[in-house]
């Protein structure tokens, strides 16, 4: 795909039609891969030597966690071109990918909370990465805020995508803050590319399964809420023009 | 059919149903946002339509 063809689809009229071909195929492979992998997880694989069976929690926490902060990194990359290039329709997706980071903020929290509990005999610890998850939280909440405060859309773009700058700081740290800070209770990446294993392949298998399949959910809850924004955004341009021609 | 948990059951099951039910509350409220909003356009865009022929 060339770079040309690529900005055709900040045209909302070709975004709602290459959508509404793709949306349903992406929610059906996602709700294949979130459901088989869970599944997988949750019933075939063995406890662990250690861990015993809060191991399958990963199978939740993991894939939370890397959509939590792909999804900040993709309403980062849709600000800069909301700020740059002016196309609607990446500040309505950034817009879309919010509520959607958040609630997996809040899985990725809850479930590192509830495996922590009986692991390292706390709920909580205010460990570098831990903390930077728990503010990346904060920032999706004040970036979903600051979207339902301010009635102009442009003006709403313009701001939450300069808190979206700001926010990036803590979606970085929650990824590397392990490799910052050396005293910081959360262990390292549980999948590396380095050699030497890290995870046997009866956890690796279901725990890409379900990655893929947390991914593909993002993206077809991206793809329906940014479809939706459109059409929000339809009905207030129309309304405005009949309150003018009235 | 149920896999034997052990001592940490109630860690695992809590976790695996907290997750699921908020995927499933966030997947239904993305749907029914998408639903009630293409029913005010359709409804907008209709009347639009009449006042433009009527």
């Amino acid at each position: 795909m060339s770079t040309t063809s690529l900005w055709e689809y900040a045209n909302p009229v070709k975004f709602m039609r290459l959508s509404g071909q793709v949306l349903p195929w992406v929610a059906g492979l996602a709700a294949l891969l979130v459901g088989g992998g869970l599944f997988w997880g949750f019933f075939l694989t063995p406890d662990d030597f250690r861990q015993g069976s809060t191991v399958k929690i990963i199978f939740l926490h993991v894939p939370a966690a890397l959509v939590a902060i792909n999804a900040w990194v993709m309403m980062l990359v849709a600000s800069l071109v909301w700020l740059i290039r002016r196309h609607h329709v990446a500040a309505l997706a950034a817009k879309a990918a919010a509520p959607v980071g958040a609630v997996m903020t809040v899985i990725g929290l809850f479930t590192g909370a509830v495996w922590g509990q009986p692991m390292w005999g706390t709920w909580w610890a205010w460990d570098p990465r831990l903390t930077a998850f728990l503010i990346l939280f904060l920032f999706y909440l004040g970036y979903i805020a600051l979207w339902s405060a301010i009635e102009d859309a442009d003006t709403a773009a313009d701001l939450t995508a300069v808190l979206c700058l700001v926010g990036t700081v803590f979606a970085v740290l929650s990824r590397y803050a392990a490799f910052f800070w050396s005293q910081g209770l959360h262990q390292g990446a549980s999948l590396s590319l380095q050699p030497g294993t890290r995870m046997d392949w009866v956890y690796k298998a279901p725990l890409y399964a379900c990655m893929a399949g947390f991914t593909l959910l993002f993206v077809a809850l991206l793809l329906a809420g940014t479809r939706t924004e459109i059409r929000a955004r339809r009905s207030r341009a129309l309304m405005v023009r009949e309150r003018m021609y009235a | 059919m149920m896999p034997d948990l052990g001592t940490y059951a109630t860690e695992v099951t809590l976790a695996y149903l907290g997750s699921l039910a908020l995927i499933g509350g966030l997947t239904l409220w993305v749907w029914l946002r998408g639903r009630r909003v293409r029913a005010e356009l359709e409804t907008i865009e209709n009347r639009s339509e009449r006042k433009r022929h009527g």
